[in-house]
């Protein structure tokens, strides 16, 4: 499977990461060198194969529908890059 | 030798002993492993030295160990790897989008540890965010591997992306280590460091608090220097945990009580397909030696096949740069780390990422945005989740017949700090031997066995049964002292 730069530049919209117009086409090489090594699955018949969605053999446990934590928001706005009156703040996105 | 590094050459067994028979205090301990974390500083082991906090935790196991109250490790100085979430304390998980990031509550594995007593060295150096085998990824600069090439200067890869914890415990810097493996990032570098590295069952150590990387594929585990010493930290870091979701709900036992050094009549399954091109002949003959090892304490070599480990990489380099794709989104620059301001929301998210994140997680995160985007999800995710299914079932089949695995952990010794980095395929196949555990979930451990023609660790390792940590442990004890490795790094922090 080939990448072209467009497909790259859609991608990394997708991703949210800013590539600039000269590292495109280099991506572009590595990233199609590793999804042509990984098409080699095409080999494997799994045409009654289930997919595996859990790796034990377990059910997803229930816990009571309860507050078992919170109240810390001083504590988790401390990290923010920006934070005011008691929110995180970012670049205005309502004109 | 002096008496504080003549500390740094006791085994955490030993250590253990030493301090509840209180010949030497938990602050003398803390100490000479704080002048060792401090002469090891050429090796770049650690991202965060936590000298302060290590006092104050032996002072702590002083007052305990003097009323007799002592918990399992109780005065044992321990290094983190920079991926678990230690309360107040800087962890980066070696990115810089998480620069100054201190969290406002503890893993839940450092939380048991630190309750069974031991002491917080520091935060160690990894591959940024897990991803990579050799410690070269991380934003705070290579680690070195405390092993050098006779007559050849060139430093060397510790392995990843547990590397700055393999070499702090191989070079005397600290007793013990946590680190995480996704594929084969304990038992890699414990590998090239010489040392044991234990990855657990999927769901016996608690994810809750470490920084995700591939959730489905996560394991956190000890690495140290002896068989018996992980078997004792592995002890203190497991149990259920609520706050994981994929947490076991089972019984620890006790790890230490499986080492029996009694082998007889075990059937050890030895994987055909291991045997890849290109493999050095130092390899294979040390796989043959270990066979033979066991063979003469009593069991029996059995061959069996796995026939899916060839899409065993590929599966792991769909599946794992999928769900990274995902864990990794949270790094916005909105909640902790890194901003780089934009001119609107959509601009902050992408340059604050684009600086942050490095080439290789930039790749992954790329890769597994492709495989998840509309149009190639079956292609590619769907496909790879049936490929693991196949491969988890080949192990099924093996363990109806084989207590466990003998198999190398690594197809190659320690390469120099530069090489293989041109061909990220190059890299990823470090791990051809260690990722088939981790699709499967399987525990795994890496026993220092032997040196390579160039003077350089080897290690074997031994895959069991899901929650059957103690036939691992059994068997690895058997090989280690079969194989009596008793060579040093070039480099040792402690001194002799």
């Amino acid at each position: 499977m080939a990448l072209d730069k467009a497909a790259v530049a859609h991608i990394a919209a997708l991703a949210r990461i800013r590539l600039t117009e000269a590292e495109l086409e280099p991506l572009a090489a590595e990233l199609s060198h590793i999804l042509t090594w990984v098409a080699q699955l095409a080999e494997v018949d799994t045409a009654d194969v289930a997919p595996m969605t859990s790796v034990a053999a377990m059910r997803l446990p229930m816990r009571d529908d309860a507050v078992t934590d919170g109240n810390r928001r001083a504590e988790i706005l401390q990290n923010a890059p920006q934070a005011a009156r008691g929110f995180f703040a970012v670049p205005k996105v309502v004109e | 030798m002096t008496a504080s590094s003549g500390l740094t050459e006791l085994t955490l067994a030993d250590a253990r002993a030493g301090l509840v028979a209180k010949q030497f205090s938990a602050r003398e301990l803390a100490e000479a492993y704080i002048a060792a974390m401090a002469a090891a500083r050429p090796l770049n082991a650690y991202i965060t030295e936590t000298p302060d906090i290590a006092l104050d935790m032996a002072a702590a196991s002083d007052v305990r160990l003097a009323k007799g109250e002592a918990g399992p490790l109780d005065g044992i100085p321990v290094a983190i790897k920079d991926l678990f979430c230690t309360k107040g304390v800087l962890t980066t998980a070696a990115s810089h989008i998480l620069d100054g990031f201190r969290p406002p509550y503890e893993s839940t594995v450092t939380e048991k540890l630190w309750h069974a007593g031991a002491v917080m060295l520091g935060k160690t150096n990894m591959d940024e965010f897990a991803m990579g085998s050799s410690t070269t990824t991380t934003y705070y600069g290579p680690t070195e591997n405390p092993w050098r090439r006779p007559g050849y200067n060139r430093p060397l890869v510790a392995g990843g992306s547990s590397g700055g914890s393999a070499a702090a415990v191989a070079a005397h810097a600290a007793l013990g280590a946590t680190g995480t493996d996704t594929g084969g990032s304990i038992r890699q570098p414990a590998s090239f460091c010489g040392i044991v590295g234990l990855k657990p069952t999927y769901g016996r150590c608690s994810r809750w608090g470490v920084v995700a990387y591939a959730s489905s594929l996560d394991h956190p585990g000890p690495l140290a220097r002896t068989v018996r010493d992980a078997a004792i930290l592995l002890g203190a870091m497991a149990g259920h945990d609520p706050r994981d979701s994929t947490s076991a709900p089972v019984p620890v036992p006790d790890f230490e009580k499986a080492l029996t050094g009694d082998v007889r009549g075990l059937k050890i399954g030895i994987p055909k397909e291991y045997r890849v091109d290109g493999m050095p002949a130092e390899i294979e003959a040390l796989w043959q030696q270990g066979v033979e090892w066991l063979r003469a304490a009593g069991a029996e070599p059995v061959e069996i096949s796995l026939p899916m480990t060839k899409y065993a990489l590929p599966t792991y380099y769909i599946i794992a740069p999928a769900e990274a794709s995902s864990n990794l989104a949270r790094y916005d620059g909105v909640k902790y780390g890194l901003r780089v301001p934009g001119d609107s929301l959509d601009d902050m998210y992408e340059l604050t990422r684009a600086a942050g994140f490095g080439a290789e997680v930039r790749r992954r995160v790329l890769i597994g945005t492709y495989v998840l985007s509309a149009g190639y999800y079956d292609a590619y995710y769907l496909k790879a989740q049936k490929v693991r299914a196949l491969i988890a079932q080949d192990f099924a089949a093996a363990f109806d017949k084989v207590d466990c695995l003998l198999t190398p952990t690594a197809p190659s010794a320690a390469f120099a700090i530069g090489e293989r980095q041109d061909d990220p395929i190059a890299m990823y196949l470090n791990d051809v031997f260690t990722v088939p555990a981790n699709l499967a979930g399987l525990p795994a451990i890496s026993v220092p066995a032997g040196l390579s023609v160039d003077g350089l660790p080897l290690g074997l390792q031994i895959t069991g049964r899901a929650f059957d940590e103690e036939m691992v442990l059994r068997v690895g004890d058997v090989v280690e002292t079969a194989a009596g490795f008793s060579h040093r790094p070039s480099f040792i922090a402690g001194g002799r």
